[in-house]
């Protein structure tokens, strides 16, 4: 699976290959355990799923041990095999993914807190563009996990552009939950929840495009510019 | 700390289109490289790649060997060290060589050291030209109480420097250095590796290595070598050593530093 | 696995009490074998002393050969040694050792040399006696020199170059490849490299083979017959153009002589070339193994 420009021919770093490979199983396994938490949790929220809410706050600690122990494998295994070029970048990258990825969890936690919070009192309204920013955000995180397996630039560039769609997304609801708070003073806590929980969304989309950088970086050996337009 | 293209500018010595020959073989085919002033440049590859023929076709010492020829030339400083008429013993007055297995001679430290300086008519202190020389080398401390006992009671790593502190007796302006800490322990290869560095303020260095970490931790530029298919040594690519050892341009080069190939 | 080890031990038969025990059988043999030589080398040489030693004297050293045995010495023989050891030394040392350089160093590796290394290899090996017919020939009669100690010397350094050729070659050949590339790598000409790096460290190999040629040298007698035709000499050489005899010459005379005592005589004789001869080595064994170590110092 690990996309070795010379193909998987035998060579005589069969151990660490083979490790390497052990290690992006890994990270795309903690990938796919954050993009579920951010369905579950938006799923609860949206169906007011107590029990759900819970679950998920419980499971974001083994997120956190995941990620522990992905990094201390990478750092074991820069100070034993010495790597250097896309060795080299392909375990920084790890770092970084798996960092990034546990933040995403972190807002996924964050929402399903919300859920408990606002799980005291009736529904303030019927939640669609929240669960649509939840899809959006978490076909990122797929899409840059993807592109992370296949090495494709062309699938990072993909999901660095399709950050302004979740931002404009972001910017609706706020500008609804604005305008109901402001008609019905009683509506303000659960309406700052719930801008809460998608500006959590926003953030997840963020990290998302962070994750896509890196893998830009990893292919390329070079960073991504700011502000740029992101094409080939 | 300087980049690299801050740290020197200009090229010292060029080769170009050079082939060697030892009879029939080709034993290098093709190789062009420019090598910076007072940098470190490493030539890494695997067996066979040709990287000490190279080097040794920079100071004229596969002279030596009957039946060797090439084509093409080496520009040192301008001019082509293998232009008719050219002595081979002024080049290697100006470009010195360190050895893989250390070699001093079977004579006093002393000696050892200003046996360059003997040979081609020192009139100035000896004395004072073997110190300097110790001490660029980093011996000096060691040996000043023993300078007359032989060279050859000295530790290998020792030995190694006084070979490094007789080639910079002559003040050479390029030294080559034949794969100098192979023979050595860890301890002594990383003094060695300290060395080429506080030297290359200095003098220019062309180290070949079999130690891709010696080469990313010391040198400035990496080129990296290989054998093709008639056995001919040939120049996959040369850049920075930042560059080589991050993103490096061709796959053979990946391949060879990451380990997987060669 | 585990069964096919447990196959390989089931199938060994060590037996090592008998390969022991030819061991110390094969070590009985070989140091019976050099038991043998010493065994003949004290017979020999307990014969001579207890035949030549009654003989020895100082006047034996300082006498002239005579007709009655009781007054008869080896005076002039052995300055007539000396004279030929001394001039065969400065013919063969410089020329041997520049030849053994040349091929070393200088000769192309092609056809012509090798013809020239078979031929000093095979020179080694004729019979010392044609070494004294090619001197009679040469530098007694062709070049007219006569029966005196410059033909002499130059038949034995014609004799024994070979040695010192071959001898000095292997001892240039010994010197490391690296010790001349670390000397041209700093700019030297072959020259010099020759001489600062390769002839010193060749020197202990070189001296070796100097002193092999001159023990060689004093015990030769054929070819000196050759040159001196036996006259009865009763003077010391006292310049290179006399005429002389050498201690071989003079043992082998007194070992022909039929008369009684003068086999006592030669015995004397023997026991004082083997004096002279121990000396000789001993001195520059010492004086080689001090050029050695100070060149390791």
């Amino acid at each position: 699976m690990v996309n070795n420009p010379l193909g998987n021919k035998s060579s005589a770093r069969g151990g660490f290959d083979h490790d390497l490979q052990v290690l992006e199983e890994n990270l795309v396994g903690l990938g796919s355990m954050v993009e579920k938490a951010i369905v579950k949790a938006v799923d609860a929220l949206k169906d007011r799923d107590l029990e759900a809410s819970k679950l998920v706050i419980e499971e974001d600690n083994i997120i956190d041990n995941r990620r522990n122990a992905l990094e201390e494998t990478v750092v074991d295994m820069i100070a034993i095999q010495q790597p250097v070029a896309s060795d080299l970048r392909t375990l920084i990258t790890t770092l970084h993914i798996s960092m990034e990825l546990e933040r995403i969890g972190d807002y996924a936690e964050g929402i399903a807190k919300i859920s408990l919070m606002m799980n005291d009192e009736p529904p303030l309204k019927k939640l669609v563009d929240i669960p649509r920013m939840a899809e959006k955000s978490s076909a990122m995180l797929r899409k840059s996990l993807d592109a992370l397996v296949k090495r494709s630039t062309d699938m990072a560039y993909e999901v660095l552009n399709s950050d302004d769609e979740v931002d404009a997304l972001y910017d609706q609801v706020y500008r609804e939950l604005l305008m109901l708070m402001i008609q019905e003073p009683k509506a303000i806590q659960r309406g700052t929840y719930l801008l809460w929980a998608a500006h959590d969304l926003e953030r997840i989309a963020d990290r998302a495009t962070n994750i896509a950088e890196q893998v830009v970086y990893l292919v390329t050996g070079s960073t991504v510019e700011k502000g740029k337009i992101y094409k080939d | 700390m300087t980049t690299v293209e801050e740290k020197n500018s200009d090229i010292t010595l060029a080769i170009s289109n050079l082939d060697m020959y030892y009879g029939a073989f080709r034993a290098l085919r093709d190789i062009n490289l420019d090598v910076h002033r007072n940098a470190v440049t490493a030539l890494i590859g695997p067996s066979g790649s040709g990287k000490s023929t190279l080097l040794r076709c920079i100071n004229r010492m596969n002279d030596l060997v009957p039946g060797t020829r090439i084509e093409g030339e080496i520009l040192f400083n301008g001019e082509n060290i293998y232009a008719p008429g050219v002595d081979p013993a002024e080049i290697r007055l100006r470009i010195g060589m360190v050895f893989q297995k250390p070699n001093p001679f079977p004579k006093s430290i002393y000696d050892n050291v200003a046996f360059g300086l003997r040979i081609n008519g020192f009139t100035g202190d000896l004395d004072e030209a073997v110190e300097r020389s110790l001490k660029r080398a980093a011996l000096w401390d060691e040996v000043k109480d023993r300078l007359k006992s032989s060279g050859l009671a000295l530790s290998g790593g020792q030995q190694q420097r006084l070979c490094i502190a007789r080639a910079v007796a002559v003040e050479p302006d390029i030294i080559l250095m034949d794969e100098p800490a192979s023979a050595l322990d860890p301890i002594s290869t990383l003094a060695i590796e300290d060395l080429m560095r506080e030297l290359s303020h200095e003098y220019t260095i062309i180290v070949v290595t079999h130690n891709m970490q010696q080469a990313a931790r010391s040198s400035d530029w990496t080129a990296f070598m290989t054998m093709g298919e008639d056995r001919s040594g040939y120049l996959v690519e040369v850049g920075s050593t930042h560059e080589i050892f991050t993103n490096p341009k061709e796959e053979r080069t990946e391949g060879y530093i990451t380990g997987r190939f060669g | 696995m585990r069964a096919e080890s447990s196959n390989i031990t089931s199938k060994l038969n060590p037996r090592l009490v008998l390969r022991k025990r030819i061991g110390a059988l094969a070590y009985t043999v070989f140091v019976l074998s050099i038991a043998v030589g010493l065994a003949g080398l004290l017979v020999l040489l307990t014969q001579v002393l207890l035949q030549g030693l009654p003989w020895v004297s100082w006047h034996f050293l300082t006498d002239y050969p005579s007709r009655f045995p009781e007054i008869a010495g080896m005076r002039s023989a052995i300055f007539g040694s000396i004279w030929i050891m001394g001039l065969t030394f400065i013919f063969t040392v410089p020329v041997g050792v520049g030849a053994a350089i040349y091929l070393e160093e200088y000769a192309p590796k092609n056809w012509f040399t090798r013809i020239i290394e078979i031929n000093i290899s095979n020179l080694a090996g004729v019979p010392s006696i044609v070494y004294g017919l090619l001197g009679l020939a040469l530098f007694v009669e062709i070049l007219q020199m006569g029966r005196i100690i410059v033909a002499g010397a130059l038949t034995m350094s014609l004799l024994v170059m070979p040695i010192v050729i071959i001898a000095s070659r292997e001892a240039i050949k010994a010197v490391p490849q690296t010790y001349r590339e670390a000397s041209y790598g700093l700019g030297a000409t072959k020259f010099q490299t020759v001489k600062e790096i390769v002839v010193p460290h060749a020197t202990p190999g070189i001296m070796t083979g100097t002193i092999l040629a001159m023990s060689r040298a004093i015990g030769e007698a054929a070819p000196m017959v050759a040159i001196s035709a036996l006259v009865y000499i009763t003077f010391s050489p006292s310049s290179p153009l006399d005429q002389f005899t050498v201690m071989p010459i003079q043992i082998f005379n007194w070992v022909a002589d039929p008369r009684p005592g003068f086999r006592g005589l030669a015995a004397a004789g023997i026991i004082i070339l083997l004096v002279i001869l121990l000396t000789m080595n001993t001195v520059a064994i010492y004086v080689r193994n001090k050029t050695q170590k100070r060149s390791e110092e």
